[in-house]
């Protein structure tokens, strides 16, 4: 239990720093995109084929997934008292985040 | 001119007990401790609270001053009092013995589990351990070590609220001052009890501990100092 508490602790503080960076980066992506209008076609056109958009984005759902359950896990032990289910729960979500996430960077990148 | 009279609500009873209206005589630079004192002198004998120094030494007279846990010797009713009120109750946070006792079993339990106690490494024989106080161990040793024991960090906290079994800020302040102290040899066991579920990694910053300490001291300072010593745990160089 000892190591695990830490080892969470360690991953929710590296993704930390990971999100920082891609946070801004993406709103100044945002910021820089929209001046030519906000369409499909231009951000599709932006995206497809791209494949250094599509590991940028890649490590960020990672690590919004990871950082995210860590997270929920905790509320879900300290207001749900879900001591046992919590970690099965943040695990699963953990993995449904990162699935769609990347399914919907697959999708802008190679469709 | 004569002082108004202070109202006083007083808690009376255990969990289930209730407050009790008590009108006790101002005086200037008058305490909260004083007027408690007060009250079981001259107005009800069977009033039971704690103190022993009160000069805030001793840690043993906190409670709930209009809701704000304080050191009640050294807290003047000028400073606390609301309309000419004050309400006074048990530590939050504590299980209540009687009246304004609480009982602090498991505060104190939670030091031990914390890995509180000093693990010596020399003996009789060896030479007094010299300590630079100007290093950088040591002022971190020291800007914890006056820690009166008093409760109040533990009653403004909100996770031990929520979270029964976290060790709190006193225990784990105990522990980084311990984990700064050079002549300690109970390190790692120390890091390993303070890093389980209910240790440092349950603290969410919300610094109550630290706003309230009547010594000014910051646990939350202590705990993110712990948090940072467990990165050994947690890439397994140690258990």
């Amino acid at each position: 239990m000892t190591r695990l508490e830490a080892r969470l602790w360690l991953a929710q503080r590296a993704t930390a720093l990971v999100l920082a960076v891609c946070v801004m980066v993406h709103l100044a992506t945002i910021l820089y995109a929209v001046r030519s209008g906000l369409s499909a076609e231009a951000i599709l056109g932006r995206t497809r084929g791209q494949w250094g958009w599509a590991i940028f984005y890649g490590a960020f759902v990672l690590a919004a997934s990871v950082h995210g359950a860590i997270g929920l896990r905790t509320i879900a032990r300290e207001w749900l008292g879900w001591r046992h289910g919590s970690g099965v729960a943040a695990t699963l979500l953990c993995v449904a985040l990162a699935l769609l996430g990347w399914r919907a960077v697959a999708a802008v990148v190679m469709s | 001119m004569a002082l108004a009279p202070l109202q006083v609500d007083v808690w009376r009873g255990r969990e289930d007990g209730g407050f009790q209206r008590f009108e006790v005589p101002r005086q200037p630079s008058q305490t909260v401790l004083d007027v408690v004192t007060y009250i079981q002198r001259h107005l009800d004998t069977a009033l039971s609270y704690r103190f022993a120094c009160r000069v805030g030494m001793c840690g043993s007279c906190a409670m709930m001053v209009n809701g704000r846990p304080r050191w009640t010797c050294r807290t003047h009713v000028d400073k606390v009092s609301e309309g000419g009120l004050v309400q006074l109750a048990p530590l939050a946070n504590f299980p209540v013995v009687k009246d304004l006792v609480a009982d602090m079993r498991e505060f104190f339990d939670k030091w031990a589990r914390a890995g509180g106690q000093f693990v010596p490494g020399a003996t009789r024989q060896d030479a007094f351990a010299v300590v630079d106080p100007a290093s950088a161990k040591r002022r971190e040793a020291d800007a914890g070590i006056e820690c009166i024991g008093c409760g109040v960090c533990y009653a403004a906290c909100d996770v031990v609220a929520w979270k029964p079994d976290y060790l709190g800020p006193a225990a784990l302040n105990r522990a980084w001052t311990l984990e700064n102290d050079v002549r300690d040899q109970g390190g790692s066991g120390r890091r390993a009890a303070v890093a389980s579920d209910a240790g440092c990694h349950a603290c969410h910053t919300l610094m109550s501990c630290t706003e309230h300490c009547p010594k000014h001291l910051s646990p939350t300072r202590a705990i993110a100092g712990l948090k940072r010593a467990t990165w050994r745990i947690a890439l397994g160089d140690e258990e």
